[in-house]
């Protein structure tokens, strides 16, 4: 079974944005790493970010806006031998779903995280997202955005999420390996993707986005603190993984005690509920 | 008097819930009927909660409103049962809770003998012994009970707490010739089990093979979300505290979608944030168990009581239009069999299945022998893929094949969109068209497993009473004896089944007795079947219909 396979072949996105090249890297990713399709769920949110599993042959689980992190977290528990991928919009992941992103950080399941961070809502043409910046002018925010953005990076690490990352979308081969490492790590990965909408966004283009970026070096991804700093930079925004924790437990190994037998193969111990039961007796 | 009903008044954080534990075991392990049920207020410490017992020697399951005893355990626990307050009633308890009401008065001061005892905090086992001396219950079911609630507390407390009953039980003893109830024992009834509603809704869950619980605590429904998760580890189910009811939703979604059996608790203000999910359910074809313990509303109501006033949250939620199951629990027993039945519901028909409960059930226990595991059955509807698996497969009973990741060889691809055989997203008019209609023919095709409401009382009768839910037990009781009346009683009230036609133009008079204020089921009869019930017996006090009232009000309308 291939990726490109058993898809929806009407590709819905605007000439020239972003998520093609996501959809690249990540099939690259899958492919290289040697993933069986099978063993892949996809699950996302609304917005044109979200259509990504109609265009990726893995199972898939196209849900409602925002809440794309609680499946995922229930998909993996319930069957922690997949490989379990939340694909949405900022709009989708830090707007309507940012309470389940906190949520999800703490709870951390094995699962990556991938947000197609445009700074701006495409699908209902237009408006500001959490990540927009100060000033940005569209139909709603008339007089330019006047709110600071959402920083999806610092929240994470403040919450010691165990995988942080973000990448730019130009750069198509750096994404993929960075989606590469957060499959391979084991525990919540966030990869936040920097990508223009170049129908709605005239300000963050992949001009915008090679002059206001630049590649982490030399930056120890244990040093939370240091992963901290790294976050606040706004003058110029740094690209690549900022935090690692490996310490940390997952969600599925703790609330199911290492046990990762699929519950699909649950059987019931009526012995035990009958035990159960008969001590009602006082 | 062969049924004995005592009420036990005090503030939250008395230990009334203790007392109503350690008593009701002790007299049902003496080989009495036990009955209890209570009402309690929204707060932490304080108020006026209260705790009904009824002790009796045939089965007793429903409220009433007479007090034979009153144990008043703080000042002021009289006041808000002072219609209920009658000559006959025996107040026992301090001289100064005793107060100024009418009724028989013992004074036992069961905090003075406590203190003799040893120590103040043992005058709740003092009550509990005299209630037990009062009444006849054994010794050695003191003994046993008492030592079971404090064993963990240690050697001395259970010891001091054990004399402390003694010393009230002799008390109660010497009463109790005096007051002269006569409520038989039947030693049989030591092998029943004790159970609330709430355990009930938990076994039965087990029963069906649920694996995956979660919800975010919302009274009256967090009890079941406690029960399992006391027995996780025991049975292995994952139980989580979502963050919101909005993820503990989406949680079970995607839990049932990976092959897990999940399930959410919650109430009317809980449920309403579900809703999106649940709708979700609806279109992406996912079974779904929803335990939704009713309360009375709008918005936050009165969050500790009872009502039935959620049957058209439940039958509307979700935008949109889908097919569902809801079931409506009359009793303890059936508590646990439709909550077993609910999750082989769900997996057969791919739709959402709710169990409709409320504070009254929920939180009201009884004896009862036992449950029959041995025709219980997990039935699993999952297929294993092929290579060229497709979910949405349209077919005649609209019930395509449901696959699981991980399963097979097939890709398992839902959409919350609009969307085609294989799942994928379309905005194709005739598609749409078609993917309703499969989804609507499955819902006809459920019908088939509808379940019969129940005919109770006179086959003759000329009077035909209506009802659903947890009013069961007290109309029952109610009409026993009345000649000319009959219950037709729904456990499932969606949908409903054929049957009810024939019943509702066979009497002369028709009475819908509901926990609402606007008669919602008799409405939603009048939808399905055009048949008007005019004549509605309503609560919404947020107490449930106690035996008296009912008994009242049927005769009024007879």
């Amino acid at each position: 079974m291939r990726l490109d396979e058993y898809i929806s072949k009407d590709i819905a996105w605007c000439p020239g944005c972003g998520n093609f090249g996501i959809r690249t890297a990540l099939m690259k990713a899958l492919e290289e790493l040697n993933v069986d399709p099978r063993k892949v769920v996809i699950v996302s949110g609304i917005g044109q970010a979200a259509k990504m599993p109609q265009y990726v042959g893995v199972h898939m689980f196209n849900g409602l806006h925002g809440r794309a992190l609680p499946v995922a977290t229930a998909i993996k528990t319930a069957n922690p031998n997949l490989l379990v991928i939340a694909e949405s919009g900022d709009g989708c992941m830090y707007g309507e779903g940012g309470n389940h992103f906190i949520h999800t950080i703490r709870r951390n399941p094995d699962i990556v995280n991938i947000v197609h961070d445009n700074q701006v809502y495409g699908l209902t043409k237009g408006q500001a997202s959490p990540t927009s910046l100060k000033g940005f002018r569209t139909p709603v925010q008339v007089d330019g955005v006047i709110l600071e953005p959402f920083n999806p990076i610092a929240v994470a690490i403040a919450l010691d999420a165990s995988f942080v990352a973000r990448t730019f979308i130009g750069d198509v081969e750096f994404t993929k390996e960075i989606l590469k490492e957060a499959m391979k790590h084991k525990g919540y990965a966030l990869v936040d993707i920097l990508q223009p909408c170049v129908t709605f966004n005239k300000l963050n283009t992949y001009e915008w986005y090679r002059e206001n970026t630049y590649y982490l070096k030399d930056h120890d991804p244990t040093d939370r603190e240091l992963a901290f700093k790294r976050a606040i930079e706004t003058e110029k925004l740094p690209l690549g993984i900022f935090y690692i924790n490996k310490n940390k437990e997952t969600f599925e190994e703790l609330s199911r005690k290492g046990d990762k037998t699929p519950l699909y193969e649950y059987k019931v111990n009526f012995e035990k509920l009958k035990e159960l039961i008969e001590s009602k007796k006082s | 008097m062969k049924d004995v009903s005592i009420v036990l008044s005090g503030e939250a954080g008395q230990g009334i819930q203790t007392v109503e534990h350690v008593l009701t075991r002790i007299l049902k392990n003496s080989g009495f009927h036990v009955f209890a049920t209570k009402e309690y207020m929204s707060r932490v410490r304080g108020g006026n909660n209260t705790t009904e017992i009824r002790v009796s020697s045939e089965r007793v399951r429903a409220f009433v409103d007479r007090i034979d005893i009153l144990v008043p355990l703080g000042k002021g626990a009289t006041e808000r049962l002072k219609k209920r307050i009658t000559e006959k009633t025996l107040i026992v308890g301090e001289g100064e809770f005793i107060g100024e009401e009418k009724g028989e008065k013992i004074v036992v001061p069961f905090l003075e003998i406590a203190k003799q005892v040893g120590n103040r905090i043992y005058a709740n086992s003092v009550a509990i012994g005299f209630l037990s001396g009062l009444l006849g219950a054994e010794r050695s079911a003191i003994e046993e009970q008492i030592t079971r609630q404090f064993r963990e507390k240690g050697e001395n407390v259970v010891r001091d707490n054990i004399r402390a009953a003694m010393e009230g039980y002799r008390r109660g003893q010497e009463f109790s010739e005096k007051v002269g109830f006569d409520v038989e024992k039947d030693p049989s009834i030591k092998d029943e089990v004790l159970l609330n509603g709430a355990e009930a809704v938990g076994l039965g869950a087990i029963a069906g093979g649920c694996n995956f619980v979660s919800s975010y605590p919302m009274s009256p429904s967090t009890s079941v979300l406690v029960f399992l998760a006391l027995h996780k580890n025991d049975f292995g189910i994952v139980v989580e505290q979502a963050e919101d009811e909005i993820s503990a939703m989406n949680m079970i979604v995607g839990a049932w979608y990976a092959g897990a059996r999940g399930l959410v608790t919650t109430s009317g203000g809980g449920f309403a944030l579900m809703e999106e999910a649940l709708s979700l359910a609806g279109m992406i074809e996912s079974p779904a168990v929803i335990h939704l313990a009713q309360r009375p509303g709008p918005a936050t109501g009165l969050p500790t009581r009872t009502e039935q006033a959620d049957l058209n949250l439940a039958l509307y939620a979700g935008h949109g239009e889908f097919p569902r199951v809801i079931y409506a629990p009359g009793n303890i027993e059936e508590a646990f069999y439709l909550t077993q039945r609910a999750f082989n519901m769900a997996d057969r028909y791919q739709v959402p299945v709710f169990i409709l409960t409320d504070q009254y059930l929920v939180d009201s226990f009884y004896n009862l022998p036992g449950f029959n595991l041995n025709e219980l059955k997990v039935e699993k509807y999952t297929v294993k893929t092929s290579k060229d698996y497709i979910r949405y497969a349209i077919n005649e009973d609209g019930i395509s094949p449901r696959g699981v990741p991980g399963y097979g060889e097939g890709l398992v691809r839902v959409d919350s969109d609009e969307h085609d055989e294989f799942g994928h997203i379309t905005e194709d008019f005739d598609i749409r068209v078609r993917m309703v209609d499969k989804r609507l023919r499955k819902g006809e095709t459920l019908k088939k497993d509808t379940i019969k409401p129940k005919l109770i009382g006179d086959e003759n009768y000329r009077v035909l009473l209506v009802a659903w839910g947890s009013t069961l037990e007290p109309i029952k009781e109610a009409i026993e004896g009345m000649s000319g009346v009959a219950l037709l009683h729904f456990s499932q009230v969606w949908p409903i089944d054929d049957s009810v036609v024939e019943h509702l133009e066979r009497a002369e008079k028709v009475v819908a007795i509901e926990g609402n204020a606007t008669g919602q089921f008799a409405n939603l009869i009048r939808q399905v079947t055009g048949f008007h019930i005019k004549d509605r017996i309503l609560k919404y006090s947020g107490l449930q219909f106690s035996v008296e009232e009912l008994k009242k009000k049927i005769l009024e309308v007879m």
